[in-house]
């Protein structure tokens, strides 16, 4: 049951044991101790997630047998059950949710995220420190205010209600990371551009975007996964219509607890968008996480 | 191609009670190469900047071709400017850097690419066109830099301490480089520098500046043989002119018990004049020789030999310190007790010891 909690952080982990091609170069020696303790860790993650996927594709019957069943005839029946019982809106709306708050995280915080470090002002400070703290109070705290004034826009179990709320949510949090790689960036190169008659958005466009691309991805990234998972939201402002896949989620575990199949099945399709993203991000990521290079 | 002037101009960053360049004046005439150099935290840079739009004009006023520039972006200046890191676009090829700025002023690609072709040809970079900066030396990034500049045919070229980063031989090599380029094309260029043998190399005036104030705006010449003050007299030449402050006798100063130095008969006057008891006198090392008629008796604490010359470092009495040039041939021994004197075609530079301004 609880395989459903570690969606996220289970690829990245499964990644590790598997970087070494990176490092191929270096002549192996006859055994590393501390390459079979990487490898049991990663193995021991990865093997929850694994389970899952592969009881998704069992019958119902295989699913939890006392010996545990490796071999057996696949089959996408559960997934179908699962769309029967109305995943469908949840995935669409987790989707909506999350593909818009994240570019229009990205459409206020990259821009937000240059003016604070390549043009810094005397209040950059205060204003960077400003949007830290819009995160230091916890949610909980917020939510009976929220409620109400969402009720009173009449935006309840409307998925906009998330889409406004996860924006902000991420929005510091996007400022904060893209403006460590905008400062990566040498003034010089802005200046260089403006010599060169580019205006400042011509030089953003065509000399720092080009530079913090992989910064981007990582961010969007991060958001894209912050939105997907996010639950406390989404389970008080909305109820049937504006349901995303945490909510339902739940909702499944508790209903169809004692249906292993079916529960992989939603899980695996919960986890699947933000893995595909993470793995489509890939290389970009690896670039935006040594980002020193750039010079 | 234009003319430059600073019309008092002035900067202060923000948070500090001092200016950064102080009420500068300077007239540039058209197709000038200058050469601002001082120590670091004179302003130079600044100056340079103000120059290209970089930095505010708070006060006073800079002209290019007589046009009033305060408040005009830099991008509207036409102005090309070499950075000391170089300040390539990393994303794009060395061609793409060249032809950047003719890309944005919407020169078509056919004419680009020529006019590219034109500059690499000149600075020997044609093999690497299609590279990205990052696959570059160190000196070809600086030629890319050049060419960047040189492509676009600017008013003016900007210089940011362009050779610093490029090792003792490059920078010798690209000295010559670029001043020839700059007499070839006839641009007028600001260099900015604090390597005094590259302002009186490729200078055809040189602006000494200290703490944002212009000492002196002279050509190499004038400023090695008639330094304005202590501080331009120390700055220019290597080994640094001899300067001391020392107290003023009947025929000349006091360097030490057995050491003299003799002055001519109107700078004592002028000394007279002036009621001084002490002043600070300069003589480069090449204008001292040791000889066996000098009044002036020193002890020899460093020979340093550098094949065609040598310089010999010596102290009379005590804190007075002298280095002369001499032939490594017969430079003396350490701790050898020599006489100095005044090269008969050499000069003694008077400065007045409160204020450093020149005397005579």
């Amino acid at each position: 049951m609880s395989t459903s909690i570690p969606q996220a952080t289970a690829p990245a982990a499964a990644e590790s044991p598997s970087a070494p091609p990176v490092k191929a170069k270096v002549k192996r020696r006859k055994f590393d101790p501390w390459g079979a303790v990487a490898w049991i860790v990663g193995l021991g993650f990865f093997f929850p997630v694994f389970w899952m996927v592969l009881t998704a594709f069992k019958q119902e019957v295989d699913a939890y047998t006392t010996t545990p069943k490796v071999i057996f005839a696949p089959t996408l029946d559960e997934f179908r059950a699962v769309f029967d019982q109305g995943v469908g809106t949840a995935l669409l709306n987790s989707l909506f949710a999350t593909a818009v708050s994240t570019l229009l995280v990205l459409l206020l915080g990259v821009p937000a995220a240059f003016a604070l470090s390549l043009r810094p002002v005397r209040k950059t400070q205060d204003a960077l420190f400003f949007f830290m703290s819009t995160k230091m109070l916890p949610v909980v705290a917020a939510i009976i205010p929220l409620y109400v004034i969402v009720s009173n826009i009449g935006l309840l179990d409307n998925i906009w209600a998330l889409v406004i709320l996860y924006t902000a949510m991420n929005l510091p949090i996007a400022v904060w990371m893209m403006r460590s790689f905008f400062l990566e960036v040498p003034g010089e190169l802005l200046e260089a551009a403006s010599l060169d008659g580019a205006s400042t958005w011509r030089a953003m466009r065509e000399v720092i975007l080009p530079l913090v691309s992989p910064g981007i991805a990582a961010t969007a990234l991060i958001c894209v996964i912050f939105a997907w998972n996010e639950f406390f939201f989404a389970v008080s402002l909305t109820a049937v219509q504006a349901q995303t896949m945490p909510v339902f989620l739940v909702g499944f575990i508790a209903g169809q607890g004692l249906y292993w199949a079916k529960l992989c099945a939603a899980a695996t399709m919960a986890a699947l968008p933000v893995v595909l993203a993470g793995w489509i991000a890939q290389n970009k990521l690896v670039r935006g996480l040594s980002f020193g290079a750039i010079k | 191609m234009a003319t430059i002037t600073y019309d008092n101009a002035s900067c202060i960053y923000e948070g500090s009670d001092k200016l950064a360049v102080d009420s500068l004046n300077l007239n540039i005439e058209d197709g000038e190469f200058v050469v601002l150099v001082g120590p670091s935290g004179s302003g130079k840079s600044t100056a340079l900047r103000m120059l290209a739009g970089l930095e505010d004009i708070d006060e006073g006023n800079i002209y290019i071709g007589g046009k009033d520039m305060r408040g005009v972006p830099s991008k509207d200046r036409d102005i090309a400017m070499v950075f000391q890191n170089y300040a390539l676009y990393p994303n794009k090829t060395v061609a793409e850097n060249m032809g950047f700025a003719l890309k944005l002023r919407g020169v078509p690609a056919a004419e680009r690419r020529k006019k590219v072709e034109e500059a690499a040809k000149i600075l020997d970079l044609t093999q690497f066109l299609d590279r990205k900066p990052a696959k570059l030396s160190g000196g070809q990034r600086q030629r890319v830099a050049m060419g960047r500049a040189i492509v676009r045919e600017p008013q003016v070229f900007c210089m940011d301490e362009p050779l610093s980063n490029l090792d003792a031989k490059l920078r010798v090599q690209t000295r010559t480089q670029i001043a020839a380029l700059q007499r070839r094309l006839g641009t007028t260029t600001v260099y900015v520098t604090h390597d005094q043998v590259e302002a009186m190399t490729m200078g055809d005036r040189v602006a000494v500046l200290r703490n944002g104030e212009l000492q002196q705006f002279a050509s190499p010449n004038e400023l090695y043989d008639r330094p304005i003050n202590a501080f331009v007299a120390g700055f220019i030449g290597s080994p640094a002119m001899n300067l001391v402050t020392r107290p003023i006798t009947s025929d000349g100063v006091q360097l030490g018990e057995h050491a003299t130095m003799e002055l001519e008969r109107d700078q004592m006057t002028k000394l007279h004049e002036l009621g001084l008891k002490e002043v600070t006198i300069g003589i480069r090392p090449e204008q001292l020789e040791i000889h066996d008629a000098g009044k002036v008796e020193v002890v020899v604490d460093l020979v340093e030999d550098l094949g065609s010359e040598a310089y010999v470092y010596t102290h009379a009495g005590s804190g007075v310190e002298l280095v002369a040039r001499t032939n490594p041939r017969t430079a003396p021994k350490l701790a050898e007790t020599v006489r100095l004197r005044k090269h008969p075609d050499g000069v003694v530079h008077l400065f007045h010891p409160e204020t450093g301004a020149r005397i005579g």
